[in-house]
């Protein structure tokens, strides 16, 4: 703790520290987190090793060297940007935008398609990420929350969520924001509870509900 | 999740030849096909099934969903259930289909679950999907941890001392009350399989849930033009008004002559270890004008073989009374 705290200048520790520092501490928040939640869940559930066991030799195939044994190379179309990787098959969508291609903004909530944090859309469409495969979608335009709009420049789905104070934690909040950009082009009635119909693949367990409701209705009538 | 060989296929013969050499095409099966992968990633996750290699199908050129001639439609086994819940024929001619697949699942995952995939849909048992239990589907021997368990959401019809597990899909009730009939390419050659005939009772072999051998690849299914007059409904019952699966549901296919009904077609839907044709109570309706009284006599029919575990005797009643307000729904004048 001592040697972080002599690389970080900002007395409130290296989460409040800026980006520059973290890195000359080697230490991020994410990386942080990351290494907290293996050793804390390693106690108990096998499983969670054996997934970060294999993110960790995924993180080594993904070294320019050489391509690993049993790895595909593929050519994702990303926010209209081509990545090209060399993944094992088993890898998801969703981990590998997050893990591989460093969009973080898609959220992994149940990872068995029962939340929704996930969606992101593949030509044009919302799907889960968690239910498939990076391999499949060779060719395919994936679009997540990172491309449908940034800072300074929203969507105005985005930006009717901060307006109507769409969300509390946040965790579901690009899921919902994606599904939201997704239901404009698809059948839907004209009222509130159509728009809930249509957004019950998405889970908000703060219970921010009316609240993304007002957010959607508003989009739909500057649409209409 | 265990790593597997990924192939795509670009032709069905090849997707066949490469199944062929899995030991089965049922549970345990060491190749898979993968299409909307909304069930298989989801068990492959829970080392429910851990298949050596994965066929990815979506290149096949299998989902359309076109007329057939002479009457009737053809549904391609990738068409997506979101497609086919929203198809203009389908909303008109075979409203119950459509109104099957919007009850289910999520816009998500109707954007990513094929016609075909939706007909294998795996059980929801919890046991099943726990590898840390006994259970005769997953390791046949094991024993059923259901049958003394928690068995609220599972079957009272077609159960045997080894397995009490629900079949979860809406759209197979529907399919099942429209009589569709599965077309096959396997390894020798093309079949067409009746949805009656295709899903097995699991009996002795709770791990065989279907007629489906290594290699086997449904290609479409097709629907059989339906007699003028006809109406169809859907009614799924459940714990919350969306994204659940269903305690009980019912799918009626219903023609009517000079105010009487001609022709039943019944379906019922999580209550039984396979879709669920009650046709004994499909032949009481026929040739008497739909009433209350009669809807009645014919559900006490349909679930009159029902046996409950501990806790979903609830279900003999609410299934009952499920297909009774479907058959009124269907038959109900403006």
């Amino acid at each position: 703790m001592s040697e972080e705290k002599k690389s970080t200048p900002n007395p409130q520790g290296p989460e409040e520290s800026d980006p520059k520092s973290k890195q000359a501490g080697g230490y991020t928040r994410r990386s942080f987190l990351g290494h907290l939640g293996a050793a804390g869940l390693a106690a108990t559930a096998a499983p969670v090793l054996q997934a970060h066991a294999s993110q960790t030799a995924t993180a080594v195939e993904d070294a320019p060297k050489a391509a690993a044994a049993g790895t595909i190379a593929v050519t994702l179309k990303i926010n209209g940007k081509r990545h090209q990787l060399q993944l094992e098959p088993r890898v998801t969508l969703l981990d590998c935008l997050r893990e591989r291609v460093d969009l973080t903004g898609t959220k992994k909530g149940c990872d068995h398609g029962q939340c929704g944090a996930c969606t992101v859309h593949i030509n044009g469409r919302r799907v889960n990420s968690c239910l498939t495969l990076a391999v499949m979608h060779q060719g395919d335009d994936i679009t997540t929350i990172e491309g449908i709009g940034q800072p300074g420049n929203l969507h105005p789905m985005q930006a009717a969520f901060v307006e109507h104070d769409g969300y509390q934690c946040g965790a579901c909040t690009s899921g919902q924001i994606m599904s939201a950009v997704a239901l404009l082009k698809e059948p839907c009635g004209p009222t509130d509870a159509d728009v809930k119909q249509a957004m019950y693949g998405n889970i908000c367990r703060c219970g921010a509900y009316p609240n993304i409701v007002a957010a959607v209705q508003q989009v739909r009538k500057q649409k209409s | 999740m265990q790593n597997f060989q990924f192939t795509t296929a670009t032709k069905v013969s090849d997707a066949v030849k490469t199944a062929a050499l899995s030991q089965t095409a049922q549970q345990d099966a060491d190749v898979r096909f993968i299409a909307g992968g909304t069930t298989l990633l989801d068990l492959m996750k829970l080392d429910v099934e851990v298949p050596r290699q994965v066929v990815d199908i979506n290149r096949l050129p299998l989902d359309q969903v076109e007329p057939v001639s002479g009457g009737g439609l053809k549904i391609g086994a990738l068409a997506r259930n979101s497609d086919v819940a929203e198809h203009a024929t389908v909303k008109r001619d075979y409203a119950v289909l459509s109104q099957a697949l919007l009850s289910g699942a999520s816009p998500q995952l109707r954007n990513m679950a094929t016609t075909a995939g939706n007909l294998l849909q795996r059980t929801r048992c919890a046991y099943f999907r726990d590898t840390a239990y006994p259970c005769n589907k997953r390791k046949p021997g094991t024993g059923c941890a259901a049958i003394g368990g928690y068995n609220r959401m599972l079957a009272i019809l077609g159960t045997s001392e080894h397995c009490i597990a629900t079949n979860p899909s809406d759209q197979n009730v529907a399919l099942t009350a429209l009589e569709a009939t599965i077309h096959i390419e396997g390894a020798k050659g093309e079949r067409a399989v009746p949805i009656q005939e295709f899903y097995l009772l699991p009996g002795n072999t709770p791990q065989r849930e279907n007629v489906l051998e290594p290699g086997d690849l449904i290609t479409y299914i097709t629907l059989p033009a339906l007699p003028s007059n006809t109406r169809s409904y859907y009614v799924k019952l459940r714990d919350r008004a969306a994204y659940e699966f269903a305690l009980a549901s019912a799918a009626v296919v219903i023609t009517q002559q000079d105010g009487r009904i001609s022709r039943a077609r019944v379906a019922l839907g999580g209550v039984g270890t396979k879709p669920w044709r009650p046709v004994a109570a499909e032949k009481m309706l026929e040739g008497h004008a739909p009433s209350e009284e009669l809807f009645r006599k014919a559900a006490r029919e349909a679930l009159k073989g029902a046996r409950p575990a501990s806790e979903n005797g609830f279900k003999v009643e609410l299934s009952q009374r499920c297909l009774v307000r479907t058959l009124k729904l269907a038959t109900q004048t403006a």
